[in-house]
């Protein structure tokens, strides 16, 4: 049982505000990642959790209790850095054991805990090795057993993965995830890679300037992004700089005729901004479509098509289109808006739906964990 | 294999490698024929100039300088005082070291530089006046006044060195440590000192070379009463120009060195010093 709260955490470098008044919940055995771009404060925060840097304000509770007065090497936090940060001078066993020793646990309990660890993470064999003579995946699997076999309440990555190659990164992932769930770790993981965030996470958090910009699950952060950051910073989106001209919202070669309490709502707003989403917007053959456009750019991204469509403003577009869509750069097509998101300036998004596609209700297996996910 | 005319010019890359092997050869004679001159001398019991190595071969020298009460007393003496100059330099230097590469402090880069100072200048001067003050001080002649030199003259190795090596090591390896619960004693300890062993003993091999070979200095503020050996072979040559004197104890004072060199070439071999280089 282990939950951690941030309750507006803020941590500045001078006149800087790397982390600003963050609050966040984590669950017991929850796995949160935090996402956004490089320098966005997300690394601050992890260093924060962790003991390496003291906040400025706000607090960390672990299982309720501050920690914010308690040195990294007290706290109840195991850390995994994206260096891998071994200890060159110490074999793969020494790294692992170094925590336990400094615990002055006997001899006998230090060798089955580090044998289990190695276990665990498929390690067994190489424990007299020294970290210069482990592949880039194996040193950081050494990295990750060191923090676990310390049984840490919060387990905190920073962006553990990234300097492996794209292979290796997705198999550790896939690792992680299991090793998470079987031990039930909360785990907190900073990343700046939307992919690896929407494929661990139960729930990603998106950071922006220091300031979180939506906390939800990948589903909904990718269905219904809170801002125009996070949805032009999750996914592929089109965004479109829109104006409402009588009963329409005009937005690049769209007209969408919008209902009265719809336009109400936006009335009276300058900055207006609608974003689709690449498979939101259908291609279609030019007769039956009020929207028009040319085609630029076919980039093939293996199970389907993006195609880069340009309009006659200059706008241009990017539409998913399945792979049987014999479609190639110059064609002349038409385009249909599915659904769209219309973001106003510090409201929530108004959601524009045309057409719902027709999903099957699947049959759910009686008992089934409605685990979002 | 082809044999290529003597005549007509060779191909470029083989010219290039017949150039590269001329060098290393005249390299390896520039280097080496001194010190083979050197071994040569000091088994020579006889060379007489026009043949091409020693006429008669034997230990005679040797016998003659170890039997000499000078030498005798000069060499443990000489050990000594390296070993205490670099103890010395060590205690006050490392310390200084590891504050200069972790703490950043108006005038740091001047308190590197200052160490410096004492190489760019002249030296003999520099001795002359620090002989004046001694003299003053009536520390002429005592082994405080030869260490207390010897120390102001290295105490640049065993800060630079060590300083740079402070500031190389990854901070994500203390973290790393505190993070699984070591105090800051123990990240220094087990971790920051071990990742710089490699510098250090660097550092220490050259101060202790540095004092064991300086002769200036010692002669200035040593004599009369400490004669380190490399004053003795100094006077031994200036005085008495017996050629193979000078050879054996040119030979005897390789020894402390070729026994570091031996023991640098472990340490710099070994897995501590090719993970500090490639991390």
């Amino acid at each position: 049982m282990a939950t951690l709260s941030l309750n507006s955490l803020t941590r500045r470098f001078g006149a800087t505000v790397a982390v600003s008044a963050m609050s966040l919940d984590v669950a017991d055995g929850e796995f949160v990642c935090l996402l956004g771009p490089s320098g966005c404060g997300k690394s601050t925060a992890l260093r924060c959790i962790a003991g390496f840097e003291e906040p400025d304000g706000g607090d960390i509770l672990i299982d309720g209790a501050s920690t914010v007065a308690i040195p990294p090497n007290r706290r109840a936090t195991g850390m995994v850095f994206q260096s891998h940060a071994l200890w060159s001078h110490m074999t793969v066993f020494g790294n692992i054991a170094f925590g336990l020793k400094l615990r002055k646990l006997a001899d006998a309990a230090i060798r089955r805990k580090v044998g289990e660890v190695l276990d665990l993470l498929s390690l067994s064999g190489l424990e007299s090795r020294y970290p210069r003579q482990l592949s880039g995946g194996q040193q950081q699997r050494v990295a990750l057993a060191r923090s676990l076999v310390l049984e840490p309440k919060i387990l905190l990555l920073d962006e553990p993965f990234s300097s492996l190659d794209a292979h290796l990164r997705v198999r550790l992932r896939e690792e992680l995830r299991a090793i998470q769930r079987r031990l039930n770790q909360t785990t907190v993981f900073v990343t700046h890679d939307q992919e690896e965030a929407l494929t661990l996470a139960d729930r990603i958090a998106i950071m922006n300037a220091g300031t979180l910009e939506q906390i939800d699950t990948p589903g909904a952060v990718y269905e219904r992004p809170e801002t125009l950051f996070v949805a032009g910073f999750i996914g592929a989106m089109n965004v479109l700089p829109a104006r409402l001209i009588g009963h329409e919202l005009q937005a690049g070669p769209f007209r969408l005729p919008l209902s009265g309490e719809r336009r109400r709502a936006l009335a009276d707003l300058q900055a207006i901004d609608l974003a689709a989403r690449p498979e939101e917007i259908e291609l279609l053959s030019r007769d039956n479509a009020q929207s028009e456009g040319r085609v630029e750019q076919v980039i093939d991204l293996g199970p389907m098509r993006h195609v880069v469509v340009a309009c006659d403003d200059g706008m241009r577009l990017k539409v998913q289109a399945p792979r049987q869509v014999p479609v190639a750069p110059g064609d002349e097509v038409g385009l249909g808006l599915q659904r769209a998101l219309v973001y106003r300036d510090g409201a929530q998004p108004v959601e524009i739906v045309r057409r719902h596609p027709s999903v099957l209700p699947f049959r759910r297996a009686a008992g089934a964990e409605l685990r979002p996910q | 294999m082809s044999i290529a005319p003597l005549a007509g010019p060779l191909p470029r890359a083989s010219r290039d490698a017949l150039g590269g092997a001329v060098l290393l050869v005249a390299l390896i004679l520039f280097i080496a024929a001194p010190l083979v001159g050197v071994l040569l001398w000091a088994f020579a019991e006889q060379w007489r100039p026009p043949a091409a190595l020693p006429t008669q071969w034997g230990f005679k020298y040797w016998y003659m300088l170890l039997a000499r009460a000078d030498v005798q007393q000069s060499f443990p003496l000489s050990l000594t005082l390296a070993s205490i100059v670099t103890a010395l330099s060590a205690v006050i230097c490392l310390p200084a070291a590891y504050a200069l590469a972790r703490l950043d402090f108006p005038g740091r880069r001047l308190i590197l530089l200052s160490f410096i100072t004492a190489h760019a200048f002249p030296r003999f001067p520099l001795y002359v006046s620090i002989a004046v003050i001694f003299l003053s001080l009536g520390l002429i002649g005592t082994a405080p006044a030869v260490v207390a030199v010897q120390l102001v003259f290295s105490m640049l190795y065993m800060i630079w060195i060590p300083t740079a090596a402070f500031r190389g090591v990854d901070r994500r390896l203390e973290e790393a440590a505190r993070d699984v619960g070591a105090s800051h004693l123990t990240v220094l300890v087990r971790i920051t000192l071990p990742q710089v062993a490699p510098a250090i003993g660097a550092a220490l091999l050259l101060t202790f070379m540095n004092a064991f070979y300086e002769v200036e200095g010692a002669l200035l503020v040593g004599i009369p009463d400490i004669r380190t050996l490399p004053i003795v072979m100094l006077s031994l040559i200036t005085g008495q120009m017996i050629v193979q004197y000078g050879a054996v104890l040119s030979a005897m004072l390789w020894v402390p060195s070729l026994i570091l060199l031996i023991f640098a070439r472990r340490m710099f071999d070994s897995r501590t010093f090719a993970a500090g280089v490639t991390t």
